[in-house]
Protein backbone atom coordinates (compact mmCIF):
# COMPACT_ATOMS: atom_id res chain seq x y z
CA UNK A 1 0.00 0.00 0.00
CA UNK A 2 1.19 3.36 -0.39
CA UNK A 3 1.64 5.99 1.93
CA UNK A 4 -1.24 7.61 0.99
CA UNK A 5 -3.65 4.99 1.25
CA UNK A 6 -2.33 3.58 4.93
CA UNK A 7 -3.14 7.26 5.84
CA UNK A 8 -6.59 6.85 4.98
CA UNK A 9 -6.99 3.45 6.28
CA UNK A 10 -5.43 4.33 9.93
CA UNK A 11 -7.13 7.07 9.43
CA UNK A 12 -11.06 5.19 9.12
CA UNK A 13 -9.86 2.86 11.62
CA UNK A 14 -9.37 5.45 14.42
CA UNK A 15 -12.38 7.23 13.26
CA UNK A 16 -14.27 3.55 13.99
CA UNK A 17 -12.81 3.91 17.46
CA UNK A 18 -14.09 7.20 17.73
CA UNK A 19 -17.52 6.21 16.97
CA UNK A 20 -17.49 3.02 18.90
CA UNK A 21 -16.34 5.10 22.25
CA UNK A 22 -19.19 7.59 21.64
CA UNK A 23 -21.46 4.43 21.55
CA UNK A 24 -19.93 3.51 24.96
CA UNK A 25 -20.01 7.45 26.00
CA UNK A 26 -23.83 7.72 25.00
CA UNK A 27 -23.86 10.28 27.38
CA UNK A 28 -21.71 12.77 26.49
CA UNK A 29 -23.45 12.78 23.29
CA UNK A 30 -26.87 13.01 24.07
CA UNK A 31 -25.68 16.10 26.61
CA UNK A 32 -24.24 17.48 23.69
CA UNK A 33 -27.40 17.24 21.52
CA UNK A 34 -29.17 17.92 24.68
CA UNK A 35 -27.62 21.25 25.36
CA UNK A 36 -28.27 23.54 22.04
CA UNK A 37 -31.77 21.98 22.09
CA UNK A 38 -32.73 23.09 25.57
CA UNK A 39 -31.44 26.48 24.51
CA UNK A 40 -33.65 26.85 21.55
CA UNK A 41 -36.32 26.04 23.92
CA UNK A 42 -35.39 28.25 26.41
CA UNK A 43 -35.10 31.61 24.02
CA UNK A 44 -38.12 30.51 22.01
CA UNK A 45 -40.38 29.77 24.84
CA UNK A 46 -38.90 31.89 27.46
CA UNK A 47 -37.36 35.22 26.24
CA UNK A 48 -38.83 34.97 22.59
CA UNK A 49 -42.00 37.04 22.86
CA UNK A 50 -40.46 39.58 24.56
CA UNK A 51 -36.92 39.97 22.37
CA UNK A 52 -39.16 38.97 19.50
CA UNK A 53 -41.15 42.13 19.66
CA UNK A 54 -37.84 44.32 19.98
CA UNK A 55 -37.13 43.48 17.04
CA UNK A 56 -38.91 45.65 15.46
CA UNK A 57 -40.30 43.48 12.57
CA UNK A 58 -44.31 43.72 11.34
CA UNK A 59 -44.64 40.27 13.21
CA UNK A 60 -42.89 40.86 16.40
CA UNK A 61 -43.15 38.26 19.01
CA UNK A 62 -42.43 34.80 19.41
CA UNK A 63 -42.49 33.70 15.83
CA UNK A 64 -40.23 36.58 14.77
CA UNK A 65 -37.56 35.60 17.65
CA UNK A 66 -37.57 31.82 16.37
CA UNK A 67 -36.78 32.65 13.13
CA UNK A 68 -33.81 34.69 14.35
CA UNK A 69 -32.26 33.04 17.25
CA UNK A 70 -31.91 29.75 14.77
CA UNK A 71 -28.95 30.27 13.10
CA UNK A 72 -27.07 31.86 17.33
CA UNK A 73 -28.30 28.17 18.39
CA UNK A 74 -26.70 26.03 15.80
CA UNK A 75 -23.44 28.04 16.97
CA UNK A 76 -23.94 26.84 20.42
CA UNK A 77 -24.40 23.63 19.26
CA UNK A 78 -21.11 23.54 17.68
CA UNK A 79 -19.30 25.24 20.11
CA UNK A 80 -20.32 22.18 23.28
CA UNK A 81 -18.86 19.82 20.67
CA UNK A 82 -15.80 21.59 20.82
CA UNK A 83 -16.28 21.26 24.42
CA UNK A 84 -16.40 17.02 24.06
CA UNK A 85 -13.61 17.03 21.24
CA UNK A 86 -11.12 19.16 24.00
CA UNK A 87 -12.33 16.64 26.85
CA UNK A 88 -12.24 13.49 24.58
CA UNK A 89 -8.60 14.37 23.63
CA UNK A 90 -7.69 15.14 26.57
CA UNK A 91 -8.96 11.50 28.13
CA UNK A 92 -7.21 9.83 25.38
CA UNK A 93 -3.96 11.23 26.02
CA UNK A 94 -3.95 10.05 29.46
CA UNK A 95 -4.28 6.64 28.19
CA UNK A 96 -1.81 4.61 27.18
CA UNK A 97 -3.30 2.92 24.37
CA UNK A 98 -1.70 6.38 22.73
CA UNK A 99 1.33 5.67 23.65
CA UNK A 100 1.01 2.30 22.42
CA UNK A 101 0.23 3.74 18.98
CA UNK A 102 3.03 6.20 19.19
CA UNK A 103 5.27 2.70 19.12
CA UNK A 104 3.35 1.50 15.79
CA UNK A 105 4.08 1.84 12.04
CA UNK A 106 1.01 3.73 11.64
CA UNK A 107 0.28 7.40 9.94
CA UNK A 108 0.86 9.32 13.01
CA UNK A 109 -1.57 12.13 12.74
CA UNK A 110 -4.33 9.48 12.55
CA UNK A 111 -4.95 9.79 15.76
CA UNK A 112 -5.99 13.39 15.69
CA UNK A 113 -7.45 12.60 12.13
CA UNK A 114 -10.13 10.04 14.21
CA UNK A 115 -10.43 12.78 16.68
CA UNK A 116 -11.22 15.32 14.30
CA UNK A 117 -13.94 13.39 11.91
CA UNK A 118 -15.71 11.88 14.71
CA UNK A 119 -16.47 14.98 16.06
CA UNK A 120 -17.23 16.64 13.23
CA UNK A 121 -19.69 14.01 12.92
CA UNK A 122 -21.02 14.44 16.29
CA UNK A 123 -21.39 17.69 15.93
CA UNK A 124 -23.20 17.77 12.70
CA UNK A 125 -25.65 15.33 13.99
CA UNK A 126 -26.35 17.85 16.91
CA UNK A 127 -26.84 20.87 14.26
CA UNK A 128 -29.03 18.64 12.45
CA UNK A 129 -31.20 17.81 15.60
CA UNK A 130 -31.31 21.24 16.53
CA UNK A 131 -32.88 22.19 13.03
CA UNK A 132 -35.22 19.45 13.34
CA UNK A 133 -36.60 20.39 16.49
CA UNK A 134 -36.57 24.44 15.06
CA UNK A 135 -39.08 23.11 12.27
CA UNK A 136 -41.11 21.20 14.46
CA UNK A 137 -41.71 23.85 16.69
CA UNK A 138 -42.73 26.43 13.70
CA UNK A 139 -38.91 27.43 12.06
CA UNK A 140 -39.83 28.17 8.54
CA UNK A 141 -37.25 28.73 6.38
CA UNK A 142 -37.35 30.12 2.31
CA UNK A 143 -34.16 28.18 1.54
CA UNK A 144 -33.95 26.85 -1.57
CA UNK A 145 -31.78 23.17 -2.14
CA UNK A 146 -28.87 24.68 -3.06
CA UNK A 147 -29.01 27.54 -0.22
CA UNK A 148 -29.81 24.24 2.31
CA UNK A 149 -26.57 22.31 1.10
CA UNK A 150 -24.63 25.95 1.74
CA UNK A 151 -25.89 26.05 4.91
CA UNK A 152 -24.99 22.83 6.19
CA UNK A 153 -21.40 23.64 4.17
CA UNK A 154 -20.57 27.28 6.13
CA UNK A 155 -21.69 24.66 9.52
CA UNK A 156 -18.99 21.94 8.71
CA UNK A 157 -16.40 25.16 7.80
CA UNK A 158 -16.90 26.26 11.38
CA UNK A 159 -17.26 23.24 12.81
CA UNK A 160 -13.80 21.58 11.40
CA UNK A 161 -12.46 24.61 12.28
CA UNK A 162 -13.23 24.69 16.00
CA UNK A 163 -12.83 21.11 16.31
CA UNK A 164 -8.95 21.50 15.52
CA UNK A 165 -9.05 24.48 17.51
CA UNK A 166 -10.56 22.33 20.40
CA UNK A 167 -7.90 18.99 19.40
CA UNK A 168 -5.20 21.74 20.11
CA UNK A 169 -6.69 22.65 23.66
CA UNK A 170 -7.01 19.14 24.78
CA UNK A 171 -3.53 18.53 23.52
CA UNK A 172 -1.78 21.49 25.37
CA UNK A 173 -3.84 20.93 29.05
CA UNK A 174 -2.42 18.56 31.47
CA UNK A 175 -5.76 17.31 32.74
CA UNK A 176 -9.27 16.13 31.65
CA UNK A 177 -10.45 19.24 33.69
CA UNK A 178 -8.54 21.74 32.64
CA UNK A 179 -9.32 20.41 29.07
CA UNK A 180 -13.05 20.98 29.37
CA UNK A 181 -12.45 24.47 31.03
CA UNK A 182 -10.63 26.36 28.20
CA UNK A 183 -13.12 25.60 25.03
CA UNK A 184 -15.97 27.76 27.86
CA UNK A 185 -15.22 30.79 26.34
CA UNK A 186 -15.75 29.55 22.50
CA UNK A 187 -20.03 28.73 24.36
CA UNK A 188 -19.72 32.28 25.50
CA UNK A 189 -18.85 33.82 22.14
CA UNK A 190 -22.30 33.33 20.44
CA UNK A 191 -24.28 35.39 22.76
CA UNK A 192 -21.80 38.08 22.32
CA UNK A 193 -22.56 38.13 18.49
CA UNK A 194 -25.22 38.55 16.29
CA UNK A 195 -26.54 35.68 17.36
CA UNK A 196 -29.44 36.50 19.92
CA UNK A 197 -30.21 39.89 19.66
CA UNK A 198 -29.06 42.85 16.97
CA UNK A 199 -25.60 44.20 17.29
CA UNK A 200 -27.11 47.67 17.09
CA UNK A 201 -28.29 47.44 20.11
CA UNK A 202 -25.75 46.83 22.10
CA UNK A 203 -23.28 49.41 23.99
CA UNK A 204 -20.83 51.17 21.03
CA UNK A 205 -17.78 48.82 22.87
CA UNK A 206 -19.65 45.88 23.08
CA UNK A 207 -21.04 46.21 19.59
CA UNK A 208 -17.66 46.76 18.50
CA UNK A 209 -16.41 43.35 19.84
CA UNK A 210 -19.39 41.67 18.49
CA UNK A 211 -19.21 42.96 14.75
CA UNK A 212 -15.61 41.45 14.56
CA UNK A 213 -15.56 38.73 16.37
CA UNK A 214 -15.73 35.63 14.26
CA UNK A 215 -18.70 33.75 15.02
CA UNK A 216 -21.00 36.97 13.78
CA UNK A 217 -20.34 36.35 10.13
CA UNK A 218 -20.99 32.94 10.65
CA UNK A 219 -24.33 33.52 12.07
CA UNK A 220 -25.05 36.37 9.47
CA UNK A 221 -24.43 34.30 6.41
CA UNK A 222 -26.40 31.12 8.04
CA UNK A 223 -29.13 33.71 8.69
CA UNK A 224 -28.88 35.07 5.48
CA UNK A 225 -28.71 31.61 3.85
CA UNK A 226 -31.74 30.39 5.62
CA UNK A 227 -34.41 32.91 5.29
CA UNK A 228 -32.98 35.44 3.27
CA UNK A 229 -31.90 38.60 5.11
CA UNK A 230 -28.45 40.37 3.62
CA UNK A 231 -25.15 38.50 3.48
CA UNK A 232 -23.33 41.10 2.31
CA UNK A 233 -19.47 40.20 2.73
CA UNK A 234 -20.48 38.31 6.13
CA UNK A 235 -19.72 34.95 4.06
CA UNK A 236 -16.02 35.92 2.82
CA UNK A 237 -15.49 37.03 6.10
CA UNK A 238 -17.01 33.85 7.70
CA UNK A 239 -14.46 31.55 5.02
CA UNK A 240 -11.54 33.41 5.95
CA UNK A 241 -12.08 33.05 9.48
CA UNK A 242 -12.70 29.45 9.37
CA UNK A 243 -9.63 28.94 7.08
CA UNK A 244 -7.62 30.83 9.24
CA UNK A 245 -8.46 28.98 12.73
CA UNK A 246 -8.70 25.79 11.01
CA UNK A 247 -4.96 26.43 10.15
CA UNK A 248 -3.90 27.78 13.30
CA UNK A 249 -5.51 25.10 15.23
CA UNK A 250 -4.15 22.30 12.55
CA UNK A 251 -0.70 23.39 13.02
CA UNK A 252 -0.72 23.65 16.94
CA UNK A 253 -2.16 20.25 17.19
CA UNK A 254 0.28 18.94 15.21
CA UNK A 255 3.47 20.74 16.76
CA UNK A 256 1.61 19.24 20.44
CA UNK A 257 1.06 16.11 19.00
CA UNK A 258 4.74 15.10 17.78
CA UNK A 259 6.38 16.63 20.75
CA UNK A 260 7.89 13.84 22.99
CA UNK A 261 5.08 12.72 25.21
CA UNK A 262 7.04 12.26 28.25
CA UNK A 263 9.54 15.31 28.54
CA UNK B 1 12.22 -8.23 8.01
CA UNK B 2 16.16 -7.59 6.93
CA UNK B 3 17.65 -8.51 9.99
CA UNK B 4 20.62 -11.34 9.54
CA UNK B 5 21.32 -13.92 11.68
CA UNK B 6 24.75 -12.22 12.41
CA UNK B 7 22.72 -9.20 13.54
CA UNK B 8 22.16 -8.46 16.83
CA UNK B 9 18.70 -7.45 17.59
CA UNK B 10 19.48 -4.46 19.54
CA UNK B 11 22.32 -2.39 19.71
CA UNK B 12 22.90 0.61 21.95
CA UNK B 13 25.77 2.97 22.23
CA UNK B 14 26.34 5.74 24.74
CA UNK B 15 22.54 6.44 25.09
CA UNK B 16 22.07 9.77 27.21
CA UNK B 17 18.47 11.22 27.71
CA UNK B 18 17.84 13.98 30.16
CA UNK B 19 14.37 15.51 31.29
CA UNK B 20 14.76 19.73 31.93
CA UNK B 21 18.07 19.48 34.21
CA UNK B 22 17.81 15.35 35.96
CA UNK B 23 19.82 13.26 33.34
CA UNK B 24 18.11 10.45 33.71
CA UNK B 25 20.51 7.98 31.20
CA UNK B 26 24.09 8.53 31.62
CA UNK B 27 25.69 6.58 28.33
CA UNK B 28 23.95 3.60 28.52
CA UNK B 29 25.56 0.77 26.14
CA UNK B 30 23.64 -2.29 25.23
CA UNK B 31 23.74 -5.79 22.92
CA UNK B 32 20.83 -8.15 22.95
CA UNK B 33 21.75 -11.11 20.58
CA UNK B 34 18.64 -12.40 19.00
CA UNK B 35 16.51 -15.19 20.21
CA UNK B 36 17.28 -14.19 23.87
CA UNK B 37 16.08 -12.63 27.34
CA UNK B 38 17.78 -9.45 28.03
CA UNK B 39 16.49 -8.25 31.73
CA UNK B 40 17.33 -4.50 32.76
CA UNK B 41 16.86 -4.81 36.61
CA UNK B 42 16.93 -1.67 38.69
CA UNK B 43 14.80 0.32 41.47
CA UNK B 44 12.62 2.40 40.87
CA UNK B 45 14.12 5.90 38.93
CA UNK B 46 17.26 3.68 37.81
CA UNK B 47 16.13 4.82 34.37
CA UNK B 48 14.09 1.23 32.91
CA UNK B 49 11.38 2.68 31.42
CA UNK B 50 12.96 5.57 29.95
CA UNK B 51 15.72 3.06 27.92
CA UNK B 52 12.69 1.36 26.66
CA UNK B 53 10.93 4.52 25.36
CA UNK B 54 13.76 5.50 23.54
CA UNK B 55 14.38 1.85 22.27
CA UNK B 56 10.91 1.51 20.82
CA UNK B 57 10.22 5.15 19.88
CA UNK B 58 8.36 6.72 22.04
CA UNK B 59 10.47 9.37 22.81
CA UNK B 60 14.14 10.71 21.76
CA UNK B 61 17.01 10.06 22.72
CA UNK B 62 19.90 13.21 23.34
CA UNK B 63 22.93 11.57 22.47
CA UNK B 64 23.82 7.87 21.13
CA UNK B 65 23.02 5.24 18.61
CA UNK B 66 20.32 2.88 19.15
CA UNK B 67 19.83 0.14 16.48
CA UNK B 68 16.43 -1.99 16.69
CA UNK B 69 16.20 -4.94 14.27
CA UNK B 70 18.92 -3.61 12.25
CA UNK B 71 17.32 0.02 11.94
CA UNK B 72 18.45 3.15 13.37
CA UNK B 73 15.62 4.39 15.92
CA UNK B 74 16.22 7.96 15.42
CA UNK B 75 16.34 8.12 11.45
CA UNK B 76 14.11 5.33 10.27
CA UNK B 77 11.51 4.80 13.18
CA UNK B 78 8.75 3.65 11.47
CA UNK B 79 11.07 0.71 10.41
CA UNK B 80 12.08 -0.20 13.93
CA UNK B 81 8.22 0.27 14.57
CA UNK B 82 7.12 -2.35 12.44
CA UNK B 83 9.74 -4.84 13.56
CA UNK B 84 8.57 -4.35 17.26
CA UNK B 85 5.86 -5.34 19.76
CA UNK B 86 5.45 -3.00 23.31
CA UNK B 87 4.03 -3.53 26.12
CA UNK B 88 4.23 -0.33 28.86
CA UNK B 89 3.66 -0.19 32.18
CA UNK B 90 0.72 1.78 31.91
CA UNK B 91 -1.21 -0.65 30.21
CA UNK B 92 -2.56 0.45 27.14
CA UNK B 93 -5.50 -0.98 26.48
CA UNK B 94 -8.12 0.81 25.12
CA UNK B 95 -11.09 0.34 28.33
CA UNK B 96 -13.82 1.13 26.18
CA UNK B 97 -13.31 -1.55 23.43
CA UNK B 98 -13.64 -5.12 24.71
CA UNK B 99 -10.69 -7.65 24.57
CA UNK B 100 -11.46 -8.41 20.90
CA UNK B 101 -11.98 -5.19 19.48
CA UNK B 102 -9.08 -4.20 21.25
CA UNK B 103 -6.89 -6.79 19.16
CA UNK B 104 -8.70 -6.25 15.60
CA UNK B 105 -8.12 -2.30 16.25
CA UNK B 106 -4.17 -3.60 16.32
CA UNK B 107 -4.72 -5.61 13.69
CA UNK B 108 -5.92 -3.25 11.40
CA UNK B 109 -3.18 -0.57 12.43
CA UNK B 110 -0.94 -3.25 11.22
CA UNK B 111 -3.10 -3.29 8.06
CA UNK B 112 -3.49 -7.54 7.59
CA UNK B 113 -6.80 -8.21 5.95
CA UNK B 114 -9.74 -9.15 7.56
CA UNK B 115 -9.90 -12.84 8.06
CA UNK B 116 -6.33 -13.08 8.79
CA UNK B 117 -6.72 -10.37 11.78
CA UNK B 118 -9.87 -11.99 13.01
CA UNK B 119 -7.48 -15.21 12.85
CA UNK B 120 -4.85 -13.97 14.42
CA UNK B 121 -7.24 -12.39 17.26
CA UNK B 122 -8.86 -15.78 17.74
CA UNK B 123 -6.04 -17.11 18.50
CA UNK B 124 -4.48 -14.85 21.03
CA UNK B 125 -7.62 -14.51 22.74
CA UNK B 126 -7.34 -18.38 23.57
CA UNK B 127 -3.65 -18.56 23.95
CA UNK B 128 -3.71 -15.89 26.51
CA UNK B 129 -6.88 -17.07 28.31
CA UNK B 130 -9.62 -14.87 27.24
CA UNK B 131 -11.69 -16.21 25.21
CA UNK B 132 -14.24 -15.66 27.99
CA UNK B 133 -13.54 -12.02 28.10
CA UNK B 134 -13.73 -11.37 24.64
CA UNK B 135 -16.70 -9.51 24.32
CA UNK B 136 -16.64 -7.36 27.45
CA UNK B 137 -15.17 -3.92 27.77
CA UNK B 138 -11.13 -3.77 28.73
CA UNK B 139 -12.33 -1.58 31.65
CA UNK B 140 -13.94 -4.13 33.05
CA UNK B 141 -11.27 -6.75 33.33
CA UNK B 142 -8.93 -7.90 36.62
CA UNK B 143 -5.31 -6.72 36.67
CA UNK B 144 -3.79 -9.22 35.52
CA UNK B 145 -6.50 -9.68 32.45
CA UNK B 146 -5.54 -6.40 31.61
CA UNK B 147 -1.75 -7.35 31.33
CA UNK B 148 -2.49 -10.53 29.05
CA UNK B 149 -4.37 -8.49 26.79
CA UNK B 150 -2.04 -5.58 27.03
CA UNK B 151 0.87 -8.35 25.81
CA UNK B 152 -1.12 -9.64 23.33
CA UNK B 153 -1.95 -6.25 22.11
CA UNK B 154 1.54 -6.48 21.34
CA UNK B 155 1.85 -9.61 19.62
CA UNK B 156 -0.60 -9.02 16.78
CA UNK B 157 1.55 -7.98 14.02
CA UNK B 158 4.29 -10.75 15.14
CA UNK B 159 6.96 -8.88 15.66
CA UNK B 160 10.78 -10.26 16.13
CA UNK B 161 11.45 -8.21 18.94
CA UNK B 162 9.12 -7.45 22.47
CA UNK B 163 9.77 -4.73 24.66
CA UNK B 164 8.17 -5.68 27.99
CA UNK B 165 8.10 -2.64 31.10
CA UNK B 166 7.77 -4.79 34.05
CA UNK B 167 5.12 -7.44 32.92
CA UNK B 168 4.68 -8.64 36.40
CA UNK B 169 4.55 -5.62 38.81
CA UNK B 170 1.59 -5.41 40.88
CA UNK B 171 0.43 -9.29 39.75
CA UNK B 172 -0.55 -11.78 42.40
CA UNK B 173 2.21 -14.75 42.46
CA UNK B 174 -0.29 -17.02 40.15
CA UNK B 175 -0.72 -14.27 37.05
CA UNK B 176 3.46 -13.55 37.72
CA UNK B 177 3.56 -17.48 36.61
CA UNK B 178 1.67 -17.15 33.94
CA UNK B 179 3.05 -14.21 32.46
CA UNK B 180 6.40 -16.10 33.09
CA UNK B 181 4.83 -19.29 31.01
CA UNK B 182 3.90 -16.63 28.30
CA UNK B 183 7.37 -15.24 27.87
CA UNK B 184 9.42 -18.91 27.71
CA UNK B 185 6.85 -19.76 24.93
CA UNK B 186 7.51 -16.49 23.32
CA UNK B 187 11.37 -16.98 23.13
CA UNK B 188 11.21 -20.26 22.03
CA UNK B 189 9.48 -18.92 18.96
CA UNK B 190 11.94 -17.13 17.96
CA UNK B 191 11.12 -13.36 19.69
CA UNK B 192 13.83 -11.49 21.32
CA UNK B 193 12.80 -10.01 24.60
CA UNK B 194 13.87 -6.80 26.42
CA UNK B 195 12.37 -6.68 29.96
CA UNK B 196 12.58 -4.46 32.52
CA UNK B 197 12.11 -5.67 36.21
CA UNK B 198 12.25 -4.67 39.72
CA UNK B 199 12.85 -8.13 40.72
CA UNK B 200 16.34 -10.43 40.91
CA UNK B 201 14.23 -13.77 41.35
CA UNK B 202 12.58 -12.74 37.98
CA UNK B 203 15.37 -11.89 35.79
CA UNK B 204 16.98 -15.06 37.41
CA UNK B 205 13.97 -16.64 36.08
CA UNK B 206 13.34 -15.39 32.61
CA UNK B 207 16.85 -13.75 30.95
CA UNK B 208 19.49 -14.84 29.61
CA UNK B 209 21.64 -12.00 30.18
CA UNK B 210 20.93 -9.30 33.05
CA UNK B 211 22.06 -5.66 33.22
CA UNK B 212 21.58 -3.77 36.50
CA UNK B 213 20.74 -0.16 36.06
CA UNK B 214 21.47 2.34 38.78
CA UNK B 215 20.54 6.13 38.62
CA UNK B 216 21.28 5.82 34.64
CA UNK B 217 23.96 4.54 34.70
CA UNK B 218 24.48 0.24 33.74
CA UNK B 219 26.85 -1.34 36.86
CA UNK B 220 26.77 -4.56 35.87
CA UNK B 221 25.89 -6.35 32.89
CA UNK B 222 26.23 -10.77 32.86
CA UNK B 223 24.49 -13.84 32.80
CA UNK B 224 22.56 -14.31 36.41
CA UNK B 225 25.16 -16.80 37.22
CA UNK B 226 28.04 -14.78 36.47
CA UNK B 227 26.10 -11.68 39.00
CA UNK B 228 25.14 -14.00 41.70
CA UNK B 229 28.88 -14.86 42.33
CA UNK B 230 29.88 -11.29 42.41
CA UNK B 231 26.85 -11.07 45.34
CA UNK B 232 27.86 -12.07 48.66
CA UNK B 233 26.29 -15.06 50.34
CA UNK B 234 23.00 -14.86 52.44
CA UNK B 235 23.22 -15.25 56.15
CA UNK B 236 21.73 -16.70 59.35
CA UNK B 237 19.96 -14.10 61.78
CA UNK B 238 20.38 -15.59 65.18
CA UNK B 239 17.87 -13.80 68.35
CA UNK B 240 19.14 -14.09 71.51
CA UNK B 241 17.01 -13.78 75.23
CA UNK B 242 19.77 -12.34 76.98
CA UNK B 243 23.89 -11.13 76.31
CA UNK B 244 25.13 -13.90 77.77
CA UNK B 245 23.57 -16.18 75.20
CA UNK B 246 24.52 -13.61 72.24
CA UNK B 247 28.30 -13.52 73.99
CA UNK B 248 28.44 -16.91 74.06
CA UNK B 249 27.72 -17.95 70.42
CA UNK B 250 29.77 -15.21 68.93
CA UNK B 251 32.65 -16.68 71.14
CA UNK B 252 31.81 -20.44 69.23
CA UNK B 253 31.76 -18.68 65.58
CA UNK B 254 33.75 -16.91 63.75
CA UNK B 255 32.80 -14.59 60.98
CA UNK B 256 29.99 -13.87 62.65
CA UNK B 257 28.51 -10.10 62.65
CA UNK B 258 27.00 -9.19 66.25
CA UNK B 259 24.44 -6.41 67.09
CA UNK B 260 24.41 -6.28 71.27
CA UNK B 261 21.65 -3.86 71.35
CA UNK B 262 19.41 -5.92 68.86
CA UNK B 263 21.12 -9.06 70.99
CA UNK B 264 21.23 -10.44 67.31
CA UNK B 265 24.41 -12.44 65.42
CA UNK B 266 24.31 -12.77 61.88
CA UNK B 267 26.42 -15.71 60.43
CA UNK B 268 27.25 -16.10 57.16
CA UNK B 269 25.49 -19.26 55.65
CA UNK B 270 24.17 -19.93 52.04
CA UNK B 271 20.68 -21.07 54.34
CA UNK B 272 20.33 -25.04 53.47
CA UNK B 273 18.93 -27.41 55.81
CA UNK B 274 22.92 -29.35 56.09
CA UNK B 275 24.58 -25.83 57.26
CA UNK B 276 21.30 -25.14 59.68
CA UNK B 277 21.36 -28.53 61.28
CA UNK B 278 25.51 -27.91 61.64
CA UNK B 279 24.74 -24.76 63.12
CA UNK B 280 22.06 -25.34 65.56
CA UNK B 281 24.21 -28.60 66.53
CA UNK B 282 27.13 -26.88 67.57
CA UNK B 283 24.79 -24.13 69.23
CA UNK B 284 22.57 -27.50 71.20
CA UNK B 285 26.21 -28.85 72.36
CA UNK B 286 27.25 -25.58 74.02
CA UNK B 287 23.83 -25.15 75.53
CA UNK B 288 23.17 -21.78 73.86
CA UNK B 289 19.17 -20.75 73.67
CA UNK B 290 18.33 -19.19 70.52
CA UNK B 291 15.41 -17.92 70.58
CA UNK B 292 14.84 -17.13 67.00
CA UNK B 293 16.07 -17.61 63.91
CA UNK B 294 15.87 -16.86 60.40
CA UNK B 295 17.38 -17.30 57.21
CA UNK B 296 18.42 -14.39 54.84
CA UNK B 297 19.12 -15.24 50.90
CA UNK B 298 20.58 -12.61 48.68
CA UNK B 299 18.50 -10.31 47.28
CA UNK B 300 17.96 -7.41 44.92
CA UNK B 301 19.52 -5.07 47.97
CA UNK B 302 22.85 -7.21 48.28
CA UNK B 303 23.48 -7.25 44.82
CA UNK B 304 23.32 -3.12 44.65
CA UNK B 305 25.20 -3.30 47.78
CA UNK B 306 27.64 -4.81 46.70
CA UNK B 307 28.04 -3.45 43.10
CA UNK B 308 27.06 0.25 43.63
CA UNK B 309 28.52 0.44 47.28
CA UNK B 310 25.13 1.88 48.40
CA UNK B 311 22.11 0.12 49.53
CA UNK B 312 19.08 0.76 47.54
CA UNK B 313 16.71 3.79 48.15
CA UNK B 314 13.79 1.23 50.13
CA UNK B 315 17.26 -0.31 52.36
CA UNK B 316 18.76 3.13 53.15
CA UNK B 317 15.10 4.23 54.14
CA UNK B 318 14.93 1.28 56.68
Amino acid sequence: MSTLSYAVADSATMLRRQLRHMQRYLSVTVFLVGMPIVFLLLFVYVFGGTLGDGLGGPAGGRAEYLEYVVPGILLIAVAAGGTGTAISVAMDMTEGIVARFRTMAIYRPSVLAGHVLGSMIQTMLAVAAVTGVALLIGFRPNATPVEWVATAGVLAMITLALTWLCVAFGLVTKTVEAASNLPTPLVFLPFLSSGFVPTDSMPTWLRWFAEYQPFTPVIETVRGLLVGTAIGNSAVIAVAWCAGITLVGYLWSRRLYNRDPIR
Amino acid sequence: MTVTPSQPAITVTGLRKSFGDTLVLDGIDLDVPQGTVFALLGPNGAGKTTTVHVLSTLIRADAGEVRVAGHDAARDPDAVRAAIGVTGQLTAVDNLLTGEENLLLMANLRHLDRAEGRRRAAALLERFDLAEAARKPAATFSGGMKRRLDLAMGLVGDPRIVFLDEPTTGLDPRSRRTMWEIIRDLVTGGVTVLLTTQYLEEADELANRIALLDRGRLVAEGTPDELKRRIPGGHVRLQFADPDGLEAAAGMLGGAVRDEEALTLQVPSDGSVTALRVLLDRLGGASVEVSELSIHTPDLDDVFLTLTGQPTKEEAAR
